[in-house]
């Protein structure tokens, strides 16, 4: 019909052929253009593996494989250098560990409140603060656990110092709250309320039914927020290097101080000469943060993609 | 992508104006080179100066690469550093403007009042773990020390560590596993402060009324000597390194104008300013 | 027996609604904690000055005005690389993409890149574009370097905003004979844009709070004027609060707490500015 119309107000078909092999020819300039973009983010995401490797594979060509990931000696500058990252890693998981013990319990209570308790005043007064907490750069937090909780820290465990795993844990747990909280109180959100209104039927607390029929429906979207968490515990730069302390000992206790991967990259990355030996180790560093970081937020993704599936309508 | 492509294209067309200068290196020197890069700019308008850390390597790096005009450093270029510098055809050349002494500190309440190198390399490789056994009450030691991104750091573990120049030296010693590397100066000196176990080796420049400097004998027979500008200029204080400018050839124009000011009587005056010791 | 079974129901169910809310607290209580102790331990410092000079003796004088110029240079420049790549992309996957293996991986290349820490990322602008492009320690490099963490943000939040737009509105524009992109140009992209702009400003807001992948593409220390072109050098608020925190001897307790306070006013600011745009978006949506 529309061709008709065009037909009778133009004069002559070619000038209507022109047109139209003019948008058409626009078309598919944006569409190359738009797939370009499209294309982008591979291209960055396997740049950065290229690079990661070119520069870090390298290490192991100096260091062997087994000797880099279980020797516990790093002495970059000595001659000969020795690169071992035991202690960076096990400092990881233990940063780690001490801020999800304390941000997922912390984390997904809230969530549940906000999600199931709480009225819509609190609600509303209580997102924007822990989007404020969510906005603090990391510089900031690594300052406030220098200055204030590390000597904190200090007395209360009766440590030779407060730089510790531990300080630098419960920084990183504020850090990790929001996505937790946010990503918990959208799964919890998402459970239909058939389910909520079947347990009240059946005469069921309010808090029974959270515990019993909200949680296990949206847990999986809640170890997604989990793993997001860890993801971004693990990524973290700048507060552990301010605050976890960077001992090169293994550390065997959270209150040890440590320095995990991140901190261990940064700490060096000032001094290492381009091509270097130890500028091959710390991009080896950044190769292995990469693939652990890459598998947690996979794990997060597929889980996260099953929870939308779940309750799909 | 268009952005991308012409920024390719000015790159070809890269090189900086004769009238800046780049230093680039430790950031132990960044505010002694900055404190004189504002002083040499307000006489000299037309003139203008970069300072950035973040380390010695780095600088040493980018003297090597030619990115820089002068490396600033807080410890002497290695070997293998002149050699790949020959062989980009970098020739570099070394310019004292300052010295800076290392000050051994402590918190205020440790009764510890002098330690002698020796001590200090036990400490440090973790070979003496207990204020006791130097002389101090019973409480474990928390040894400070900067990270691999200083140029104090490797200072520290020749002179020191490694008792560099002693009859005792020992090549093979390195810092020990309980020592903690910090990223900054600033970090050790406020846990000193509040810490009554710990001990640090900050430059000159940062120490406060916070924390107490310790004298250091070179060896047992020696007299404890504490850490002041005139202790490190006749030499008697043994823990300090000279601050370094690096060039490529000697330095002409206005990078030899800037550092002619930098050694000039005036130039001088800062240092002290800064915390560090004039040269003689 | 029965009122008393209730009772003892209800009563564990006041006891876990208190852990509620205290874990809530506990969330919410650390937040405004740090923004009260910067703000008292901040604001002393901070003046005229501060605000509009270059820093003096190091840093322990004069102001910050590079710093914070060089924040919003960064800021722009991430912005103005990851904004129109983000949203195309989102055009894309959204309007043009099938569903096949391609589109899913890179789907999670999205997932992926959004996940990389901000260290590996400023390895990735050391490599690449301060090596390997030959851009040095620039804003160039730096900016493109933020601009490929901002991407992925970028990315999803035009995906999502644009996903939001309903379908009849697509309808209706093709039927009456637009051609694709005149539909996404003149109708989608509007309705989207809220979301998108939301987008942006979270993802500026990140950028000018990252220290991480500065520190290793190379911030400076001091520079005698504002960067006058993208190859310039620059300084930046995040890394200059962490300099002043740890590298100048002396350095003033209260200057360090101004600069953070001033960063913290930036970051937060943005995501404010976020949100209202979010709120209104919203607000306007339910009275049409």
């Amino acid at each position: 019909m529309l061709r008709q119309r065009v037909d009778d107000a133009t004069a002559g078909a070619s000038l209507e052929r022109r047109l139209r092999r003019r948008w058409r020819l626009r078309e598919k300039l944006i569409e190359s253009w738009v797939f370009l973009a499209g294309i982008l983010t591979i291209v960055i995401l396997l740049g950065i593996i290229a690079l990661l490797l070119r520069e870090g594979l390298p290490a192991f060509s100096y260091t062997p494989p087994w000797e880099f990931f279980f020797g516990t000696k790093w002495y970059p500058v000595s001659e000969p250098p020795t690169f071992g990252i035991t202690s960076f890693f096990v400092a990881t998981l233990w940063v780690t560990l001490v801020a999800t013990a304390i941000s997922v319990p912390i984390g997904v209570a809230c969530a549940a409140y906000l999600a199931e308790v709480a009225p819509a005043k609190v609600r509303e007064t209580v997102k924007p603060i822990i989007e404020i907490l969510a906005g603090i750069p990391s510089v900031v937090m690594g300052f406030i656990g220098l200055m204030l909780l590390s000597p904190l820290v200090q007395s209360a465990f009766d440590l030779n110092t407060g730089l510790c795993g531990l300080s630098a844990g419960i920084m990183l747990s504020l850090m990790s709250l929001p996505i937790i909280i946010s990503v918990s109180e959208d799964a919890l959100r998402a459970v239909p309320d058939d389910f909520r209104e079947a347990s009240y039927a059946l005469g069921a607390t309010k808090w029974e039914t959270i515990r019993h029929v909200c949680i296990p429906g949206a847990l999986s979207g809640i170890t997604a927020a989990v793993m997001l968490g860890v993801g971004r515990a693990i990524g973290e730069t700048m507060t552990v290097l301010m605050v976890a302390g960077g001992a090169l000992a293994v550390p065997i206790s959270p209150t040890n101080p440590m320095m995990p991967m991140t901190a261990a990259i940064a700490s060096g990355i000032g001094n290492a000469v381009r091509g270097g030996l130890q500028y091959q180790a710390l991009f080896a560093i950044g190769l292995i943060l990469f693939v652990l970081t890459l598998a947690v937020n996979l794990i997060a993704d597929r889980v996260l993609e099953r929870q939308k599936r779940k309750f799909a309508r | 992508m268009v952005m991308l492509a012409l920024a390719l294209v000015l790159t070809a067309c890269g090189g900086s104006p004769s009238t800046s200068i780049k230093i680039i290196g430790s950031n132990t020197v960044t505010p002694l080179s900055s404190v004189w890069a504002e002083e040499f700019m307000s006489q000299n308008p037309q003139v203008s100066i970069s300072v950035s850390g973040p380390g010695s390597g780095v600088g040493i790096a980018a003297l090597i690469d030619g990115t820089t005009d002068i490396c600033q450093a807080s410890r002497v270029i290695k070997q293998s550093e002149i050699d790949q510098a020959e062989t980009n055809g970098v020739d570099p050349h070394e310019i004292q403007v300052a010295s800076d002494g290392l000050s051994v500190v402590v918190h205020p309440s440790n009764p510890v009042s002098e330690l002698t190198i020796a001590q200090l390399s036990a400490i440090y490789t973790d070979q003496i773990t207990n204020w006791e056994e130097v002389g101090g009450n019973d409480a474990p030691i928390v040894a400070l020390s900067r990270d691999t991104n200083s140029g104090t750091h490797v200072f520290f573990k020749e002179h020191v560590v490694q008792m560099l120049g002693l009859p005792t030296e020992e090549k093979s010693l390195e810092y020990g596993p309980s020592v903690l590397f910090l990223p900054s100066t600033q970090e050790g000196i406020d846990e000193v402060a509040q810490n009554p176990n710990a001990i640090f080796y900050p430059g000159l420049g940062y120490v406060t009324e916070e924390v107490k400097p310790v004298a250091i004998k070179r060896t047992a027979s020696d007299p404890g000597v504490l850490p002041s500008a005139e202790t490190v200029l006749d030499g008697t204080y043994p823990i300090s390194r000279p601050l370094l400018y690096y060039t490529d050839g000697e330095p002409t124009g206005v990078i030899k104008s800037f550092i002619d000011y930098c050694l000039s009587s005036e130039g001088q005056e800062k240092v002290s300013d800064v915390g560090h010791v004039p040269l003689g | 027996m029965r009122t008393g079974g209730a009772s003892k129901r209800h009563s564990s169910q006041r006891t876990a609604f208190t852990m509620l809310i205290a874990a809530t607290i506990i969330a919410v209580l650390p937040a405004l904690a740090i923004v009260i102790q910067i703000i008292i331990s901040g604001a002393d410092a901070i003046s005229l000055e501060l605000l509009t000079e270059a820093p003096s003796q190091a840093g322990k004088a004069g102001g910050i005005l590079p710093a914070i110029v060089g924040t919003f240079y960064l800021m722009l420049g991430t912005i103005i690389v990851a904004l129109p790549m983000g949203v195309m992309a989102g055009i894309y996957l959204t309007e043009y993409a099938r569903d096949n293996w391609f589109t899913r991986s890179i789907n999670l290349a999205i997932v992926n890149l959004a996940g990389v820490p901000s260290i590996v990322y400023g390895l990735f602008g050391l490599g690449i574009f301060v090596l390997l492009f030959h851009f040095g320690m620039s804003l160039l490099s730096a900016s493109l370097t933020l601009a490929c963490q901002a991407l992925a943000m970028t990315v999803t939040t035009s995906r999502e905003a644009i996903l939001a737009v309903p379908k009849e509105y697509r309808e209706g524009s093709l039927a009456v004979g637009a051609t694709k992109w005149q539909t996404i140009r003149h109708l989608v992209l509007p309705q989207a844009l809220p979301g998108i702009i939301t987008g942006a400003v979270l993802a500026m807001s990140r950028a000018a709070g990252e220290t991480a992948p500065i520190l290793v593409v190379g911030a400076a220390f001091l520079l005698p004027g504002l960067p006058q072109s993208p190859f310039d050098q620059f300084m930046a608020l995040p890394y200059h609060l962490y300099t002043v925190a740890a590298h100048v001897p002396g350095m003033p307790k209260s200057t360090m707490w101004g600069v953070a306070l001033v960063l913290l006013v930036v970051v937060l600011s943005f995501n404010v500015l976020a949100t209202i745009i979010r709120v209104r978006a919203r607000q306007r949506r339910h009275s049409s």
